[in-house]
């Protein structure tokens, strides 16, 4: 691989300041307002890293209440997902579903979120039961709501309930008042309603930073597979941008309580107002790694440059890249949507963080796309990103390569409110189902549904919008789809069953885990569903080669896991930790932990808290709240081995053309890892030979990995793991699972 | 733009005088009574001959700044503005000459502002203000 060098000349000449503003539906929409609760509050700034007061609303009851945060909940659940998962055990029941009014979203940033001084510290954890999955779902995203809602005055934010129209939630965290306003009309789509609502609650241009938004869109209510959206004002370009927090439906859930939007307006933030023990250490601990960023980045990732899209290219070299719901690894187009693309198309010269403090800034936009299609046809927008999955999934797992399509599928992917990743994944199994004759035409509406038909692909976009038709269908997800197209009895069950890329009901992220053994594990071996955000093992795996052996990847998955679960604890970012990484790393013991960076994060954290922990305790940490997030799923039903089954697509070639196009690999493997001689046999008889090795070797890698988890082989955490965690603690926690030893 | 030169031919890196620069520019400027503070640093190899940490208004800092705090004047002099600045220190990581200071006991950093204190008190006549031309923005 040759790196990609930077040429500010070929960066395409956009004013990033211009786009369609809609500020002339403020009026209608502050028209069909109206306040139907009002209550004060006193406003407070966190000290060591915690306000120590949680906020509950039922948007339902309209009650809203403080509540404090016990040294017990600091302990052992931290804060951030920690918090957001305890809060909803205590709220729900084992027969309670994502649509009852009991199922809550929990918002909270974690300690750690709202420092300023290192990369990637503005994150906001959202917890709450995934329509797709039944179990909870955990999001990591940035975007200045969770930080502003602490410097307000809340380490949480508890959303219980169902209002019976839609509502808007503000939190003055500057007055010191929390007001309910029902909302009659005015627009539900995020890039409309956000911008608007930003202006509505901003005390003058200035104030405009310190208001953040979140809400989802018109596909969310719709569909079960609905995103929120966490804006930030961006001041450079003069607009509300966006991250997410995709996966697993909880715009669904958000919308499903009809609330609208809820907004937060901060205190204007500084440096200092987590009130650490240590900022001295913080300091010089974030120069530090603004210095690495500086020195390094331009020749390791681009970051700056590119985003997380840098690694289209590599993935494609290394045939990791899903093309064509993820038969193949590679394509010959790919060049069409690769960073080199990306970096003249993407707006260079600003500041590109999710939060302050941001060096990597991967947060990119492409100003100044004019849409083709859809309500907002004309229309000039900013896309944020695209990011790589959505590169991956809207654009080579579809077999789209226009890059103007493939802008315009992530645009309205985020302002209808649903997730990138999971529409990337469920269109194209649309597209393979049709390929095959599993679906046609009459069955999608119309709808050509071939390879690379971006057209089609936006027209079920915006069906499933309006609930309509086919678009209805494709939004209940790929596990629900493959009932149902079984149950019509549309095609081979099998075949449905093996390229439909879920488990537990959620997408598969998009990576091609069929040569790494670690990535299949890190898929599927996870608590809420196949998100890499747990195990993103494929690069150490495939590309650094760094964890060669079988012991390796077990080990791998089960100490990244928790490393990557203590970011969603704090309100950390994860890419700054291994994305960039120090010039010497390679010549560290253990590099792929990257340990300069593992000793950055216990510091910070002692800054913050004050509560001193080396890197063993972090794993604790972890630990003690990826168990119990376990034991969560099993008490909702699932959480148990045969939850943990991976599609046959995930490990290994399910279709005669997918053997073919790599049986060099694959007869050689048959040599080499089975010890068998591929000579004479059929492509067919060799598929089930691969069948047969790709699956004992993923049921052996379960094995190992939940007895180095502590966990039965069925998959439950025993009672000594519980009880060397101090989980022992909690009566209900220990019930759970002793039914199940 | 205004800036700061230095001539190392005329300045001896402290070894006749006080750094009366740097402690005039710490305490007329930045009112503390710590020449670590100052927004030049002269220091002197021991094989004679030194080096200076100073501020060339190149403007980088600028390109990185989250919240617009750091601007240019009208004399072309890249400013800090204290209300606006989050406290993030990319200004420093990213000044390629080191010249973004910071005081632990300050949250907002600090930096030249080219405006001279330090010239007039120089024994050997080193330190001087230039107008140059103003740099293109670079991406940063
Ligand atoms: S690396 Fe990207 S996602 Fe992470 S905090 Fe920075 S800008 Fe946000
Ligand atoms: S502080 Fe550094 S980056 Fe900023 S203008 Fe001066 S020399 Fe340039
Ligand atoms: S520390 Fe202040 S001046 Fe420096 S980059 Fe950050 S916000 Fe801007
Ligand atoms: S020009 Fe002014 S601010 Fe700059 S070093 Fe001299 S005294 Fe200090």
């Amino acid at each position: 691989m040759s790196q990609l060098v930077f040429d500010p000349s070929k960066v395409m000449d956009i004013d990033y300041t211009k786009r369609t503003e809609y500020l002339d539906q403020l009026e209608a929409l502050r028209a069909g307002m109206r306040t139907v609760k009002e209550v004060p509050f006193q406003p407070s700034l966190p000290d060591k890293g915690y306000t120590n007061r949680t906020l509950y609303v039922n948007v339902g009851s309209l009650e809203v209440t403080e509540k404090p945060v016990t040294q017990q909940m600091k302990d052992v659940f931290i804060g951030g997902r920690g918090f957001g998962l305890y809060h909803l055990w205590n709220a729900v029941k084992p027969t309670t579903r994502w649509n009852d009014p009991e199922n809550e979203i929990v918002i909270s940033p974690g300690p750690v979120a709202g420092m300023t001084q290192y990369a990637g510290t503005g994150k906001s954890l959202v917890v709450s039961l995934s329509p797709q999955t039944d179990i909870p779902i955990d999001s990591n995203v940035g975007g200045f709501y969770g930080p502003l809602l602490k410097f307000s005055g809340f380490d949480a934010l508890e959303l219980q309930g169902k209002a019976e129209k839609d509502i808007i939630l503000f939190i003055d965290g500057v007055k010191g008042l929390i007001r309910v306003e029902e909302v009659a009309g005015g627009p539900e789509d995020s890039h409309v309603l956000a911008e608007l609502l930003t202006h509505l609650y901003a005390e003058g241009e200035k104030d405009l930073p310190n208001v953040s938004v979140v809400s989802t869109g018109a596909a969310a209510a719709h569909s079960l597979i609905g995103m929120l959206n966490f804006s930030f004002y961006d001041r450079r370009r003069k607009c509300v941008r966006f991250k997410q927090a995709g996966r697993g439906g909880i715009g669904t859930v958000f919308r499903d309580k009809r609330i609208r939007a809820l907004v937060v307006r901060g205190p204007k933030v500084a440096g200092d107002l987590n009130h650490p023990v240590d900022p001295e250490t913080i300091a010089k601990t974030g120069i530090k790694y603004h210095k690495e960023i500086r020195e390094n980045d331009g020749g390791q990732c681009m970051m700056r440059r590119n985003g997380t899209a840098h690694i289209v290219e590599i993935m494609d070299a290394y045939d990791l890249l899903p093309v064509h719901n993820f038969q193949y690894g590679s394509h010959p187009e790919v060049h069409k949507i690769d960073s080199s693309y990306w970096q003249q198309r993407c707006t260079q010269h600003t500041v590109d963080g999710c939060w302050y403090g941001c060096s990597m800034a991967c947060a990119k936009g492409a100003d100044g796309l004019v849409l083709k299609t859809g309500p907002y046809k004309g229309d000039m927008v900013t896309v944020d990103g695209p990011e790589y999955e959505n590169a991956a999934g809207l654009g080579s797992n579809c077999g789209v390569f226009d890059p103007d399509y493939l802008l315009e599928l992530n645009f309205y992917c985020d302002t209808y409110g649903i997730c990138t990743i999971t529409y990337g994944t469920l269109t194209a199994f649309v597209m393979e189902c049709y390929q095959r004759g599993i679906l046609n035409k009459e069955r999608t509406g119309g709808l050509e549904m071939t390879w690379g038909n971006a057209e089609a692909d936006l027209e079920m976009m915006h069906r499933m919008a309006r609930g309509e038709g086919f678009g209805k269908i494709a939004g209940l997800g790929v596990k629900k789809m493959k009932e149902y197209f079984i149950q019509q009895g549309w095609g081979d069950p099998q075949l449905i069953n093996d390229i439909g890329m879920e488990n537990k009901g959620l997408e598969y992220s998009q990576y091609m885990s069929k040569e790494s053994l670690a990535q299949q594990g890190g898929y599927a071996l996870t608590n809420k569903g196949p998100q890499h955000d747990e195990a993103w093992l494929i690069f150490m795996d495939m590309v650094n080669k760094q964890i060669p052996t079988f012991e390796d990847k077990a080990e791998a998955l089960y100490y990244f896991p928790l490393f990557r679960t203590w970011f969603g604890l704090n309100g950390f970012c994860k890419l700054p930790w291994n994305d960039v990484v120090p010039a010497n790393n390679s010549e560290q013991p253990e590099a792929h932990k990257v340990p300069e960076h593992v000793q950055n994060y216990v510091d910070l954290f002692s800054a913050t808290t004050g509560v001193k922990i080396d890197k063993e305790d972090l794993i604790m940490q972890s630990a003690r709240v990826y168990n119990f997030q376990r034991v969560f799923n099993i008490r909702m039903g699932k959480g148990l081995r045969l939850h943990d089954a991976a599609p046959y697509r995930s490990l290994g070639p399910v279709t005669k053309e997918e053997y073919e196009s790599r049986a060099e690999r694959y007869d050689q493997q048959i040599i080499t890892e089975m010890g068998l001689d591929p000579a004479g046999k059929s492509t067919e008889e060799k598929m089930a030979m691969h069948r047969k090795w790709r699956t004992d070797r993923f049921s052996k890698l379960m094995d190992s990995v939940y007895t180095r988890r502590g966990w039965t082989l069925d998959g439950v955490p025993t009672l000594a793991r519980l009880q060397e965690l101090g989980l022992d603690a909690f009566p209900e926690v220990v019930d759970v699972v002793k039914q199940h030893l | 733009m205004k800036q700061l030169v230095i001539d190392f031919q005329k300045c001896d890196a402290g070894r006749n005088c006080n750094h009366e620069c740097e402690m005039e520019c710490a305490v007329k400027v930045f009112k503390v009574d710590d020449p670590a503070q100052a927004a030049l640093q002269i220091k002197a190899y021991e094989d004679g001959g030194g080096k200076a940490v100073l501020c060339d208004q190149c403007g980088d800092c600028i390109v990185v700044c989250p919240s617009e705090a750091l601007k240019r004047n009208k004399l072309g002099v890249v400013m800090i503005d204290k209300q606006l600045c989050v406290g993030c220190y990319m200004c420093i990581g990213f000044c390629e000459k080191d010249a973004f200071m910071r005081n632990p006991d300050w949250i907002v950093p600090h930096k030249c502002t080219s405006c001279g204190v330090c010239v007039k008190v120089c024994p050997h006549g080193a330190l001087s203000i230039q107008d140059v031309p103003e740099p293109a923005v670079r991406i940063i």
